[in-house]
């Protein structure tokens, strides 16, 4: 019989028996589908970890000293997280000694934040991010104003009360007006808007422009850096080349302020976008390895399952197969049929774990921010797997149909 | 010799039962030539339908050797057997075996798919051999819309599509009653007398049997009469 008969056959068959066919597809059904969303989610998030969010929040040929490691993965033991906490505290005067050991062409700024009440007229907000900060971070962060300006070298000086807001706050707090000249508390010190920065949009979600950035030596340092304990220190270099450079010169100005031996280890820590990005590998990595397990035991199960619903469709249907060999079908016939059937089924199966996987992802990127993107591979693989899986579930069952003994099966009632 | 469809010699078949041995034919020689309409008879129990699964290639002898259509089939493989039953032989059941779910065009179809045939020589064939048995107008109906009667035609449709050698009937009147009994032979009547098809066809009823020319008797696996009809 030729194979689209067979599949044609197959199909009627699974039409006929709608239930059972549901139930063998469902293993090979939730094995493709989570391949399939999983992959899709996975490979969103790797776009969009490199191409956004490395650069967005990072910044590139961008480092950053703090006194804890800003990503870590895997298990944090105890003792790491007490050595850490002995660790000494980033001063102002770190940084100091940082921007004056690099050449002008390296931007060096720190940044201290803080959720804070902010209030303004009769409007207030208890969590606005608020930062201290100095002058490179403008430029670091490449924050342009759409109104007012961004505070000067100055201000940052004399330590002024000015802020420079996000559009999620100028909005929240100034609705319907131009925030700029008005006076906005943070933490219970008036402050006045110099500037709006433009629209940053968001990362897995969250705005990016629900911020105030204040002068590092205003009032605000009360809240964000008091006692000049900064929380990080940003050095942004011209070329990647140049960035290591600065790493190693930073490295060195740190030990020997905080008198580090040769032997012992740096007490901070150093953080690239490269950082972020092999953090972000790791993760995908352990979710690619994760997947294959997830997805082979949904699939043996599924062919576990096709395997007993053929075996059920052999006994039940003995007498149809004796009428076949009675008519003239060879043992190949009666295999091939009942082999295209397990595999149309889980193929079947795998079809529509595709489409579901794709609506799953899809629902996903529309009810969270993370992105999808879709790739054909795994596409193509879970179709293969599904027609494997048929297959090899339905080897033995066939085999037993084929080798029926036609006398036998024709009486079979 | 070239006339002679069927011929066995000392046709045997024994079957283990437990630690048993049963021994359904003891020994079986017959001669069935062409174009003859030939009933078995016997009670429950004598051999006959142990014979129709040897004459249908359904099963192999014990002992002794079978020619069908001058080709010794007593030592062929399943699959040498499958395609002698699906060139050679055309069975028409008691319980008329219709795949229950195809209309019966399709089941018609069904020995003419194992040959290999292209889907639109299938149909021709098929729908040729419908309408000689007076079924052109029920080509899409599935086994459950139509009578027992038009069932067995339709069964008779199928045995008569891949134009056997032998047609072979196993109590083909059994699940009926009588007046759709007589239209069925009438049917294989017809067959025989109008375009000479071999017939071989077991029954227990003398009723049906008389329609045949020439009526072999089994009794303890052995044949115990064999007698031509006077024309």
């Amino acid at each position: 019989m030729p194979l689209y008969e067979a599949i044609l056959l197959a199909l009627g068959t699974i039409r006929a028996q709608k239930l059972k066919s549901f139930f063998s597809l469902i293993g090979a059904f939730i094995g493709v589908m989570f391949l399939i969303a999983v992959v899709s989610i996975v490979k969103g998030m790797d776009k969009y970890v490199q191409e956004d969010f490395a650069a967005k929040i990072f910044g590139i040929n961008t480092f950053t000293v703090t006194r804890r490691p800003e990503v870590q993965f895997g298990e944090v033991s105890d003792a790491m997280r007490r050595a850490w906490r002995r660790r000494p505290q980033l001063y102002d005067e770190d940084f100091q000694a940082i921007r004056a050991a690099l050449p002008p062409q390296f931007l060096v700024a720190i940044e201290s934040d803080n959720q804070v009440e902010g209030v303004a007229g009769t409007k207030s907000s208890s969590y606005i991010q608020v930062s201290g900060v100095s002058e490179d971070l403008f430029r670091i962060r490449d924050y342009k104003v759409e109104s007012g300006r961004l505070f000067s070298t100055e201000e940052i000086t004399h330590g002024r009360p000015v802020v420079v807001i996000g559009r999620d706050v100028a909005d929240s707090f100034f609705t319907g007006m131009d925030p700029v000249g008005r006076t906005l508390r943070l933490a219970g010190f008036p402050f006045t808007v110099v500037g709006v920065i433009e629209k940053q949009g968001k990362v897995f979600g969250i705005s990016l422009d629900r911020f105030a950035i204040a002068p590092y030596t205003s009032e605000i340092k009360k809240v964000v850096n008091p006692h000049k304990v900064v929380d990080e220190i940003i050095v942004k270099a011209g070329t990647l080349d140049s960035m290591k450079i600065a790493q190693d010169v930073v490295q060195g100005i740190m030990r020997s302020r905080h008198h580090l031996r040769p032997e012992q280890d740096n007490d901070f820590s150093l953080t690239t976008q490269e950082d972020v990005l092999s953090f972000w590998a790791k993760i995908s990595k352990v979710l690619y390895t994760a997947l294959p397990l997830l997805v082979g035991v949904s699939l043996v199960v599924g062919g576990i399952v096709i395997m007993n619903i053929m075996l059920m469709a052999v006994a039940e249907r003995t007498r149809e197969i004796g009428i076949r060999k009675s008519l003239g079908a060879r043992r190949r016939d009666i295999l091939a049929q009942f082999l295209v059937e397990a595999a149309t089924l889980s193929t079947t199966g795998a079809v529509a774990g595709i489409v579901a996987g794709l609506l799953l992802a899809r629902l996903v990127k529309a009810v969270s921010p993370l992105p999808m993107g879709v790739s054909p591979m795994s596409i193509v693989i879970g179709i293969l797997l599904g027609v494997g899986v048929g297959v090899i579930a339905g080897v033995y069952p066939a085999s037993r149909a084929a080798r029926l003994d036609p006398v036998a099966a024709l009486r079979f009632e | 010799m070239s006339d002679t469809v069927i011929r066995t010699v000392g046709l045997t078949r024994d079957y283990p039962m437990g630690g048993e041995v049963v021994r359904a034919l003891r020994g079986v020689d017959l001669e069935i030539p062409h174009n003859e309409f030939v009933a078995i008879m016997g009670p429950s129990g004598s051999g006959k339908s142990t014979l129709m699964n040897l004459i249908g290639c359904l099963d192999t002898p014990t002992a002794g050797q079978y020619w069908l259509a001058g080709t010794e089939v007593s030592r062929m493989s399943d699959d040498e057997l499958a395609g002698v039953r699906n060139r050679q032989i055309g069975f028409v059941f008691q319980t008329f075996n219709l795949l229950p779910r195809a209309s019966s065009l399709h089941n018609v179809e069904l020995p003419l798919i194992y040959a290999g045939l292209k889907a639109r020589d299938r149909r021709a064939r098929a729908e040729r051999a419908l309408a000689a048995v007076g079924l052109a107008d029920r080509m899409d109906h599935k086994p459950s819309e139509l009578s027992g009667g038009q069932r067995q035609r339709v069964a008779i449709a199928r045995a008569l599509v891949t134009d056997p050698s032998i047609i072979l009937a196993d109590e083909p009147t059994g699940n009926l009653d009588s007046t759709t009994s007589e239209e069925i032979m009438k049917v294989f009547e017809e067959l025989h007398r109008t375009s000479g098809q071999t017939i071989v066809m077991v029954t227990h009823e003398a009723d049906i049997a008389k329609h045949a020319e020439r009526v072999v008797t089994l009794h303890d696996g052995r044949i115990s009469s064999d007698q031509l009809k006077a024309a």
